[in-house]
């Protein structure tokens, strides 16, 4: 049995990952997206490709390809397209019923000004495409609206004037994140920050969260929303109960496997490998 | 033991290195990525790009 491994830099997750692979029972091939040619018709012969890029346009082209002649893929091209994109993660999530923070997306800075004056203030300007909390604007009155929004237009490439507005959550400097492999909910985190945004790649600390019952019931229900594999799901606790944030498909994990207990990467090998063998 | 292409430093060897870890100089605090294994040669890691994320 082969499974690829897509990569680029080996960070310390794809690290960790190769170590779990040292103990499994299968032979590994690594792909490196920047030395990887694709023809359409063929690829590197695998069983599975475990995608580990750090480029969301790479992975999303070559999980496509891969998949156009017929190897698995972990995640889906689907579930890439659709985590990778902010907007077509809220539709998905709107779709399945999955609770979640209200949003507007608006295609000029007027529309923008609208939307977000009707939200009422503060909200968040996210990009669609975007990560690790770049980016990310907490807008508290309309004259920051209104800068943010030309800055966004004038500075940014095009899909920087496609607005994404979210309802702000006061979230009492935690979020949790949950890791979820196939149909289970594995393990989850809190990620606590003095500031609103808590990624723990802006220096947010990890702590353990017990997966409740509500918990996992949210986190499988935004995977399976997004087409399932294995994703990271982000969650922030409201007066209305749990919300999903946002689910990533490349998911890091590094911070998060003495913060648990749980052999993150031990469980992503395992999962590849029963994929393999379907 | 390697050398950081930035400033000169050793930097020591990680564990089981394998072409393109991400490494950090712990002088002058830059990222590095190994380029090849024997010797082992580093070179500056490629800047964050805007679709870079999980």
């Amino acid at each position: 049995m082969k499974i690829g491994l897509l990569h680029s830099l080996i960070r310390k997750d794809e690290k960790l990952l190769l170590e779990a692979f040292k103990n499994a029972s299968c032979e590994l091939v690594m792909i490196d997206d920047r030395k990887l040619i694709m023809d359409f018709k063929s690829a590197p012969q695998v069983d599975v490709l475990l995608e580990r890029s750090i480029n969301h346009s790479r992975a999303l082209h070559a999980l496509r390809l891969f998949e156009s002649i017929g190897i698995k893929c972990i995640n889906k091209h689907d579930v890439a397209t659709v985590c990778g994109d902010k907007i077509l993660t809220t539709a998905a999530l709107a779709e399945a019923g999955v609770a979640q923070p209200g949003s507007r997306v608006a295609f000029t800075e007027d529309s923008a000004i609208d939307a977000i004056e009707e939200m009422g203030y503060p909200v968040v300007l996210k990009p669609a495409v975007g990560s690790w909390g770049r980016l990310l604007s907490k807008v508290n009155d309309r004259d920051a609206a209104e800068s943010i929004l030309e800055h966004k237009t004038i500075l940014g490439s095009y899909h920087h004037s496609v607005f994404y507005i979210q309802e702000y959550i006061e979230k009492a400097g935690r979020d949790i994140r949950t890791f979820v492999i196939g149909d289970e909910c594995i393990a989850g985190i809190y990620r606590s920050s003095k500031h609103w945004i808590t990624n723990t790649a802006r220096g947010a600390e990890a702590s353990n969260c017990e997966i409740t019952p509500e918990i996992a019931e949210i986190s499988l229900a935004a995977a399976n929303a997004v087409g399932g594999g294995v994703v990271a799901v982000d969650l922030l606790e409201s007066d209305r109960g749990l919300l999903v944030n946002e689910v990533n498909y490349t998911m890091e994990f590094k911070n998060s496997i003495d913060t648990t207990g749980v052999d993150i990467p031990a469980r992503i090998v395992d999962h590849a490998i029963q994929e393999a063998s379907r | 033991m390697a050398t950081c292409p930035v400033c000169d430093a050793d930097v020591e060897n990680p564990d089981d290195p394998v072409v393109g870890e991400l490494l950090t100089c712990d002088d002058c605090g830059c990222e590095l990525e190994v380029l090849e294994l024997k010797p082992l040669k580093l070179g500056e890691a490629p800047e964050a790009e805007e679709d870079w994320g999980e």
